[in-house]
């Protein structure tokens, strides 16, 4: 009993050790790009992709051939809009300056772009992740899709620029 | 520009940043999936341990007060409001 503990033990470090070689960079963009903050400092990003992993090791041996990088990133992504809508006016006070390519989008706009663009995660899932009706996350990626790429103008002819724009 | 270049061009924005991965990440989550693991272990012990206590509780309190037995009638009812 002890020794099967013990290799399967060992067998699971060994197992998360590959996994997390080949996942944390990824990941670790995605979590930094959801807080917006600097590459170099991410302090916030670290901290949640520490959480994620911490889980995704916890449920190695029950993931029964569930991906871990989906489970990870699930937590990932749960955690983070949990952090927005439980204590927006918390964490406003506690971030200095939003930077990184997301810097001018909200929390939830980043959560969503991030979901769907950068892990090109389909829309009902996503929106079955986060709570959220289907319209509402398609709006709200092509809010956030306008918003990147042309930060400079108002949001006002934005929101209509993305439903005009040919779909 | 169409969705499909707005969406990768939107990608290509995103991906654009290489961030260094911390060498103290991989340590730091085992510790917590370690500890997670362990706090997991400890509430089903407890919660096992209850449910023992309440099992042999229960038949002991069983065993004396036999609740199945009908009590011995020894009086009858008291009659009130003549």
């Amino acid at each position: 009993m002890r020794e099967r503990q013990v290799s399967q033990r060992a067998r699971r470090a060994r197992e998360f050790e590959a996994f997390v070689a080949g996942a944390a960079g990824r990941l670790l963009l995605a979590a930094t790009l959801l807080t917006a903050e600097a590459p170099d400092a991410n302090p916030r990003a670290r901290r949640l992709l520490t959480l994620a992993l911490g889980h995704t090791y916890a449920r190695w041996h029950r993931l029964r051939g569930e991906d871990p990088y989906d489970c990870a990133r699930q937590y990932l992504a749960v955690r983070f809009a949990r952090t927005i809508w439980h204590r927006p006016g918390l964490l406003r006070r506690e971030r200095p300056v939003p930077r990184g390519p997301l810097a001018a989008l909200s929390p939830q706009e980043r959560l969503v772009l991030v979901l769907r663009m950068y892990e090109g995660v389909a829309e009902e899932q996503a929106a079955a992740l986060l709570g959220l009706p289907v319209e509402r996350v398609h709006t709200v990626c092509d809010r956030a899709t306008s918003l990147v790429l042309h930060p400079v103008l108002p949001t006002g002819p934005h929101a209509v620029n993305a439903k005009v724009a040919p779909s | 520009m169409n969705r499909a270049e707005r969406e990768a061009a939107v990608r290509r924005v995103m991906a654009d940043q290489p961030v260094p991965v911390p060498p103290e990440l991989y340590p730091e989550a085992v510790r917590r999936g370690e500890r997670l693991l362990r706090r997991g272990r400890l509430v089903r012990r407890v919660m096992w341990l209850l449910v023992c206590v309440a099992i042999v509780g229960f038949g002991v309190w069983a065993a004396y007060a036999q609740p199945w037995v009908e009590p011995p009638s020894q009086t009858t009812p008291p009659v009130n409001g003549w």
